[in-house]
């Protein structure tokens, strides 16, 4: 499923009861959310911040590797993908 | 004498270490012992550098007899919430999936601690990825509130209020998403502040909602918090969002700790029903003493406060759900096989670590998220909230209008039992009312003890906010306040808490 | 599964595909920025790199990294979007396209959704007679590049049938501008030439902004095709009414040649399967070069759900129409106009001129000419033994390995009368074979005109002597008989003498001259 999070059939059980309420109490910010209201995304009025094209250090390839659960050829070792990009 | 240093407040360390009476070293040293002793029950700290710690300590005292002008807190301790990178030292964010991983890079603020030359103690315990209030949701066990050990502490952060509550650091660094950081404080009778959105850096903090998340700081009193806030806050490049600006007079404003002719709001729609009377009488006592100092009270009313759990709640678990989606065990993090398949897909191995490593909560709120975000349901939940947002800053400027301060209790009750709330996480949710309107506009929020409530004798907070970037309102009404109350109390409300059991053999080492 | 073990789908010829139906195609096109650092972050993104050693905290994706926008990509983003003649945001921000998978390392994108930075432009685009076709352009937004996989145990190095891959991170976080199409209708049979001269077209541009390599065999420019196919229409005018039919989305598109191919089979494809009466899979497919057929790939739904929201580390970008004036005014001239000046400067006539266009040899010739070539050297080796190498392997002339220094210095050569143009042939397929620059390969072959009049005097007498009639017959004035001598001197020269100067030669000594 989309959350990719293998859950137990008792786990869903449990959690499709729980998201049902919760989600019952929120559904009612679609009472006050109306067409003339516009959505805040960002706290702050910012815009245009940007950082000028000038390398800086990276990681080494051994910092990136370092927590790797597997690791092969510099690189990290991934299972078998199923899904083709 | 090793509880005399633990004792003191920061800022009296600050003053004796700049004096030469103690050195960094002793200073340091009398928390690790104080760690030692208590922590066995009070469970705070995950990770303990005390080698770390001791060095920074070491090269502080060397730096000083060299004559070398430091900063103002180099030298004392400090406890950081494991929400925090902090390069060479594990960081968990309390949650199984990040057992044992080692950050490459420090966060920012933690970079700026050590620039001040603050000895690092260790990480401090909290909701797994702070996704809670009462720090019951960490794959680590719960912390303990010192004032009774069978209550929760607060949460997301409460290691941080439990570690500082209890002596075991002067001071800690906290984060707060929707009141973290105040509502801990409240129940552990110790302050805590919220910055103003975008006024301390986030880079380096395990993003819970990003549009949220502010990191600030924890301690035993009004002008600690001020000394930590001017060292953690400020303008950073790394972080997009933060406010390139200096950081705001807050230290300057709890000295002045003048409120003549302030007008403190009242909010109508925090602090009513539902808000235990020891916490409704205690707050009304502080607002009466900030009209005794000259302040003058006027009522305000926001009403779409009444919809800010519900926006919160849609809010938090989308930025969270995708947050939280890199944890997918291929760079970093616990990998775990699913049972019983053969040469299991990549697919199948982050399904299976996901599950393995993350805790109810947190599986709860990323399907939430998940939901909410979903195509046919985006306008109706996550876009709707976003509107909520709106309004809430709406009526935040119209109450600013007529407030300087808008004040409330910052929890409707004291600290409950650990295992109390814990299968029934609406009434979890409910903790945070009245601190979540102050996350979803960006405004700054503080919290200080008010007093203890007559039908438990356990601490309740009053919460303070301000209008955005008014940081220092908090820290001059707020220290004004604590002013009156200590001179009520006798003394700092913490020293009405139980004397912990001390333990010689020292706390269990946990992953 | 490799194609040779599955039954080829049926086809429909070309020709009749066209009498029933009208194409309509989408084309998207990722272009790979040519920054200094990332799109987020200060890595580096020269190509070739060891793994995994241009990555930090945010391209990988750590727990607490967070995105600061690269202003110079913002700035290739909106000149790209002028070039296009599109609008420019004056207000627009990123989103998060949510999904997982292992080169994405926080199993989302940071790319733009509904606010792109560059939005209703066109391209028009010069067909092989001559005649011009307007793409419209929809977008053109901002985004970063995912990490890159290594499939392992596979057959082909393909994702099927690998049992674990191998993940690199230094291309996480580049920046890519995607270019999407309105709707291409209209083209009807040309549909294949149009999508290709749109790429080309695209590609010239994009290289005469400097914003990136744009080298499709290196990646830096990607197709994805799109092509759906609905009944051609009784009266044309009423072609706009009918429904649109549903779409294939074609990857693994790597040349200028393939889109071409990609579009007329996909065509050739749906019509067979409408004509059975089924329908055609929404679904991604794979393009094959070397068999010239396209295989499935995934079901793609309209609703592949990536969840977009606005990206709350970042705060919306709002480009000052100043800063746009200041960029517009940095924009190469306009690609019809700069053919017209090139032709004028080069003395092309009309057809050499767009045949020069259809092969993608105008920037070739270019630097060629900049480096000291001729212009019709430059035109003689593109179009000729070049053109002619490329189309034998099926590769674009730009993906040659022929640097247009190298064709410039062989057309030096030539013309200092160093080498004969069969001499010259022949260093060229040194350099093709990889042994080293024209003047190194000439040098090492021991390949050198003889301009020494005296061997070639002798060679010249020689031949004479042992042809007298033809001998003859020249100096009778039949002046065209020289050639049979001229043949046999070149042979008694072992090819290494100028004719032309053995043909004067050979008639002043016969006093024919």
């Amino acid at each position: 499923m989309l959350a990719r999070i293998d859950l137990s059939d008792a786990e869903l059980d449990k959690m499709s009861g729980e998201l049902a309420i919760i989600l019952q109490s929120v559904a009612r910010v679609s009472e006050l959310a109306t067409d003339d209201v516009p959505p805040t995304s960002h706290p702050l009025p910012l815009t245009n911040v940007t950082r000028p094209d000038v390398v800086r250090p990276s990681l080494s390839a051994e910092e990136v590797l370092a927590a790797a659960p597997a690791s092969e050829q510099q690189r990290f070792s991934v299972p078998r993908i199923l899904d083709e990009d | 004498m090793t509880s005399d240093i633990t004792r003191a407040s920061a800022a009296e360390l600050a003053d004796r270490l700049f004096r030469k009476e103690i050195s960094a070293v002793e200073a340091t040293q009398a928390h690790l012992d104080r760690i030692d002793a208590v922590d066995g029950s009070v469970r705070a700290f995950l990770h303990i550098d005390a080698e770390g710690a001791l060095a920074t300590a070491r090269s502080i005292d060397q730096r000083r007899m060299a004559g070398e002008e430091l900063h103002i807190l180099a030298g004392v301790p400090i406890a950081v919430k494991d929400i925090a990178t902090t390069k060479g030292l594990p960081t968990t964010a309390g949650s199984r999936i990040l057992q044992g991983w080692i950050p490459p890079y420090d966060a920012t603020i933690v970079t700026k601690l050590k620039a001040a030359g603050m000895p690092i103690l260790g990480k401090t315990n909290m909701d797994e990825f702070a996704m809670g209030s009462s720090t019951e949701h960490s794959a680590y066990g719960p912390t303990h509130n010192p004032w009774d050990l069978q209550r929760i502490p607060g949460g997301s952060g409460g290691g941080s209020s439990a570690a500082v509550a209890s002596y075991q650091a002067p001071l800690a660094i906290g984060t707060d998403t929707g009141g973290s950081i105040r509502q801990p404080a409240a129940v552990t009778g110790t302050v805590g502040c919220k910055p103003t959105y975008g006024g301390v850096s986030r880079y380096g903090l395990i993003a819970l909602a990003s549009s949220l998340d502010q990191a600030g700081p924890v301690s035993r009193t009004v002008l600690d918090a001020a000394m930590l806030h001017s060292v953690i806050g400020g303008y950073d490049p790394m972080d997009s969002t933060s406010i390139d600006a200096p950081v705001p007079p807050v230290l300057e404003a709890a000295r002045r700790a003048d409120v003549k002719g302030m007008r403190i709001g009242v909010v109508k729609q925090l602090g009513g029903d539902g808000y235990q009377p020891g916490v409704r009488a205690r707050f009304e006592e502080s607002v009466q003493l900030l009209v005794d100092q000259g302040a003058e009270v006027v009522e305000v009313s926001c009403p779409s406060f009444d919809y800010a759990l519900a926006a919160y709640y849609l809010i938090l678990p989308s930025e969270a759900s995708s947050n939280l989606a890199k944890f997918d065990a291929m760079r970093y993090g616990l990998r775990v096989l699913p049972e019983g398949v053969d040469d299991p897909s990549a697919e199948q191995v982050m399904a299976a670590s996901r599950d393995a490593g993350f805790g109810d909560e947190v599986k709860r709120r990323i399907i939430l998220g998940t939901y909410a975000l979903s195509s046919g349901y985006y306008d109706a939940y996550y876009g709707s909230a976003q509107k909520v947002r709106t309004l809430i800053s709406r009526d935040f400027a119209a109450a600013f209008e007529k407030a300087d301060v808008l004040v409330s209790p910052t929890t409707p009750t004291t600290a409950f039992k650990i295992g109390e709330k814990i299968n029934d996480p609406l009434a979890m949710y409910l903790n945070d009312i009245a601190t979540i309107p102050a996350n979803l506009s960006g405004i700054p929020g503080i919290s200080l003890p008010s007093g203890l409530a007559d039908e438990d004798g356990l601490p309740t907070g009053i919460q303070i906010l301000a209008p955005a970037t008014k940081d220092e309102r908090l820290y001059g009404v707020g220290a004004a306040l604590e002013a009156a109350l200590v001179r009520r109390w006798g003394g700092p409300l913490l020293a009405k808490a139980p004397e912990l059991s001390t333990t010689a053999t020292g706390r269990e080492v946990r992953a | 599964m490799s194609t040779a073990t599955r039954a080829p789908e049926p086809v429909v010829d070309y020709g009749e595909v066209l009498k029933k139906y009208d194409p309509v195609m989408g084309l998207e096109v990722h272009v790979e920025l040519n920054t200094v650092t990332k799109m987020f972050c200060g890595c580096a993104t020269g190509f070739g790199a060891e793994p995994n050693t241009q990555v930090c905290p945010v391209c990988l994706g750590l727990p607490g990294a967070l995105p600061v926008v690269n202003v110079a990509a913002v700035e290739s983003a909106i000149r790209i979007g002028l070039a296009l003649n599109c609008e420019i945001a004056s207000w627009c921000r990123f989103a998060r396209k949510n999904y997982f998978y292992p080169d994405m390392p926080k199993n989302f994108q940071t790319s733009q959704y509904d606010e792109p930075i560059d939005f209703n432009g066109y391209l028009d685009v010069e067909l092989g007679d001559g005649s011009r076709f307007r793409v419209e352009i929809e977008r053109a937004h901002m985004e970063e590049d995912t990490g890159k996989s290594l499939h392992i145990g596979g057959a082909t190095g393909r994702i099927h049938g690998a049992d674990h891959s191998l993940v690199d991170y230094n291309r996480a976080g580049i920046p890519l501008v995607e270019i999407v199409t309105r709707p291409i209708v209209g083209a009807g049979a040309r549909a294949p030439e149009v999508a290709k001269a749109y790429v080309a077209a695209l590609r010239d541009l994009l290289k005469a902004l400097k914003v990136s390599d744009v080298r499709m065999e290196q990646g830096s420019l990607r197709c994805d095709v799109n092509l759906s196919l609905r009944p051609k229409a009784d009266d044309a005018g009423a072609q706009d009414d009918v429904p649109l039919g549903t779409r294939t989305e074609t990857k693994n598109v790597n040349s200028l040649r393939s889109v071409e191919r990609a579009v007329r089979f996909e065509m050739t494809r749906h019509a067979a399967v409408l004509n059975s009466g089924a329908s055609i899979l929404q679904e991604t497919r794979h393009w094959h070069e070397d068999t010239g057929v396209t295989t499935s790939g995934r079901v793609k739904s309209d609703a592949d759900d990536y969840r977009y929201f606005p990206e709350p580390d970042l705060v919306p970008v709002a480009p000052t129409r100043e800063r746009v004036e200041e960029l517009r005014a940095t924009m190469p001239e306009p690609p019809s106009e700069r053919r017209r000046r090139l032709q004028n400067d080069w003395g092309y006539s009309d057809m050499e001129m767009r045949d020069v266009m259809n092969a993608g040899a105008v920037l070739l010739i270019e630097e060629s000419v900049a480096a000291g070539a001729t212009p019709a050297g430059a035109r003689k080796w593109w179009m000729g033994e070049l053109a002619r190498l490329a189309s034998v392997e099926g590769r674009d002339l730009a993906d040659f390995g022929v640097t247009a220094i190298y064709v410039a210095e062989l057309d030096a050569m030539v013309a200092a009368g160093r080498l004969n143009d069969s001499m010259a042939r022949q260093v060229l397929d040194g350099v093709l074979a990889g042994e080293g620059s024209p003047v190194a390969v000439a040098d090492a072959r021991g390949l050198q005109l003889v301009s020494d009049d005296g061997a070639l005097s002798a060679a010249v007498d020689a031949v004479i002597a042992a042809n007298p009639d033809v001998a003859d017959k020249v100096r009778e004035g039949k002046v065209q008989a020289a050639g049979a001598l001229i043949g046999q001197v070149m042979k008694e020269m072992k090819g290494q003498a100028d004719a032309a100067k053995a043909r004067e030669l050979i008639l002043e000594k016969l006093g024919a001259s």
